[in-house]
């Protein structure tokens, strides 16, 4: 044991070795670190550009858009679904159980105004766009949208009823700027 | 820690020798123990190589290769990308750092004769990576499309049609058209991503070579035992990390304080195919050449020249017939060195100014000069140098009475 410990001493001790083993471990740490954050603009750069985050809102004038229609804008790249819904599709959205629902919302908390349903138009499967913006689209067993990649179906609220996709159609940060303008982002 | 004695270690090393090769290369690589600063420039050459090819990566993810929208994407890349305008700015000063310390590691190999046998493939790939890095340099500096970029690119490119019957034919070759356009920009793009990865072939070539022969030293012998030479680890990676550091306060300086001091304004104008700038100068490390492509007063002579002026260097192990390496022991060979120095300097002089009155004469006389140097002086004074006592080994110079000799 005794000389266990003396050859642990020496190994380690006051003959300079530790010295050493500390100025290699501290500039080797200090190099590190600056390697770290020299690698960090790399990285960053390619991250969103200003000129990209610019683009991160949207305004839209929905005015013009009557009782039953939707329209499709784009927002970050993105499709973004507006519909102007009847009162019958309101009141079918608003009156379904959620136990019926694979991802359980209530439709009020999915809109501002119970008349404009504003989604992100991007199936929650693996990101095509669901049918059912046109006329003459199919939308699906629930009146609202159908996927055609792999045949989810979405209701009047966008949410998912079946097929593949796990979640609801996504509801994207807006503002009612006034009565006729909404801004999206 | 792997250890290639044991356990995974063991399993990679015995199906690639990664660990003993980087053991016989980076640690025991048996090394002069005299080596000054002057030895620091090839890693440093090396890192800069790194920092280029991982800065130009990048910058390639955001910049655009068209005509219309070059120089607006490197507006964009200055303005809007996070970090560009370091990224650019590390990327354009970095060429500029590369050629300094390439032509530093270049004047050293001169001064010691780090070119003479048994190192002369050595010296040629090293040459070969110099006209690579020059192609690639070139190249590059047409991509932001400015008046600079392009009307340096119709210039040089146009030395092509100085080649006798198809010159005009290779232009528009090169062009991929009848001026500088979308085509040539496109194609430089491609040559000019290309390239730095072919230089680190030759780099990697240009080591093997180093570590069959082994480096030079500033006496100019071999080593001739263990006690001439140490571990390259630990000795020479400290000292190589020490260097770095200079080297990054100088370069991180340039680029944080004074990053366009080695840029022309005139790039800062998007191209004009209609309008020539009044004076057009190539960047600072193409200088000394273009006062030779523009001494001799014949377009096919000046393009000979400017290419003779580099590729001259291949042959300088046979021009120098001196035995003696170091110039420390050739004291003729020395001042002759110093003079050629100087000389360069006033070619690059020259070449930064426009050819008209005393420049034109200044210009001929320094180019002649240079010539003579390799064609005339350096077989003279392999004939007729008288040179000084070489030390008996590396080990004697440092440790005995010798060390007055190897003064200098």
């Amino acid at each position: 044991m005794a000389t266990k410990a003396k050859a642990e001493k020496a190994a380690t001790g006051e003959d300079g070795g530790s010295r050493r083993d500390f100025l290699i471990l501290a500039t080797s740490a200090v190099g590190a670190t600056g390697a770290a954050l020299a690698a960090w603009p790399l990285v960053d750069s390619m991250n969103p550009s200003a000129d990209v985050l610019a683009l991160s809102a949207t305004e839209v004038d929905i005015s013009p858009i009557e009782v039953g229609q939707a329209i499709t804008i784009q927002w970050r790249g993105k499709p973004v679904f507006i519909r102007h819904r009847t009162a019958d599709e309101i009141a079918r959205a608003e009156n379904t159980k959620l136990d019926e629902l694979p991802d359980p919302q209530t439709d009020q908390d999915r809109v501002e105004k119970p008349q404009w349903l504003v989604l992100v138009g991007v199936c929650t499967h693996l990101g095509c766009i669901p049918l059912g913006q046109k006329v003459g689209e199919p939308r699906g067993d629930w009146g609202g949208w159908f996927c055609p990649c792999h045949g989810s179906h979405y209701d009047l609220s966008g949410r998912i009823r079946k097929g593949p996709a796990p979640k609801n159609l996504s509801v994207p940060p807006y503002t009612f700027l006034d009565d006729t303008m909404l801004r999206i982002g | 820690m792997l250890s290639p004695e044991k356990g995974i270690g063991k399993w990679i090393e015995d199906r690639l020798p990664v660990f003993s090769i980087a053991r016989h290369s980076l640690i025991d690589y048996p090394t002069p123990r005299n080596l000054n600063y002057w030895w620091n420039f090839g890693s440093l050459a090396g890192i800069t190589l790194v920092i280029m090819i991982v800065t130009g990566i990048v910058l390639a993810m955001q910049y655009t290769p068209h005509v219309d929208m070059a120089f607006n994407s490197v507006e964009r890349i200055m303005r809007d990308v996070n970090y560009g305008w370091l990224l650019r700015y590390l990327h354009m000063n970095g060429g500029t750092m590369f050629f300094i310390v390439v032509y530093i590691h270049i004047f050293r190999g001169l001064y010691y004769g780090s070119y003479k046998a048994p190192r002369e493939i050595l010296w040629w790939l090293g040459i070969v990576i110099l006209l690579l890095m020059m192609a690639t340099a070139f190249m590059g500096y047409v991509l932001p499309w400015g008046q600079m970029s392009f009307w340096g690119t119709t210039v040089i490119t146009n030395m092509f049609s100085a080649v006798p019957l198809v010159g005009e034919d290779i232009v528009t070759w090169l062009w991929g058209g009848f001026t500088v356009g979308n085509a040539t920009l496109n194609r430089f793009f491609s040559l000019h991503y290309l390239l730095p990865f072919v230089i680190v072939g030759v780099v990697l070539m240009h080591i093997w070579a180093l570590h069959t022969v082994k480096s030079n030293n500033p006496l100019g012998i071999d080593m001739k035992g263990p006690q001439d030479s140490i571990p390259f680890h630990p000795y020479y990676t400290v000292k190589d990390n020490f260097g770095l550091g200079v080297f990054f306060f100088v370069y991180l300086t340039i680029v944080f304080f004074f990053p366009n001091f080695f840029g022309e304004p005139d790039n800062y104008i998007p191209a004009n195919p209609m309008a020539t700038p009044p004076h057009i100068v190539p960047e600072w490390y193409f200088l000394p050449f273009y006062a030779i492509l523009r001494a001799v007063p014949d377009k096919l002579g000046g393009v000979i020249a400017m290419f003779a002026s580099i590729l001259i260097l291949f042959v300088l192990p046979w021009l120098d017939r001196a035995r003696v390496r170091s110039a420390r022991f050739r004291p003729i060979y020395k001042q002759f060195f110093w003079l050629f120095l100087v000389d360069c300097f006033v070619l690059g002089w020259v070449g930064a100014n426009p050819p008209e009155g005393m420049f034109v004469t200044i210009g001929q006389v320094a180019t002649i000069y240079y010539f003579a140097h390799f064609l005339i002086l350096l077989p003279l004074l392999g004939m007729f140098e008288k040179t000084r006592p070489l030390p008996e080994s590396i080990a004697a110079s440092v440790t005995s009475a010798a060390v007055t000799s190897s003064k200098g």
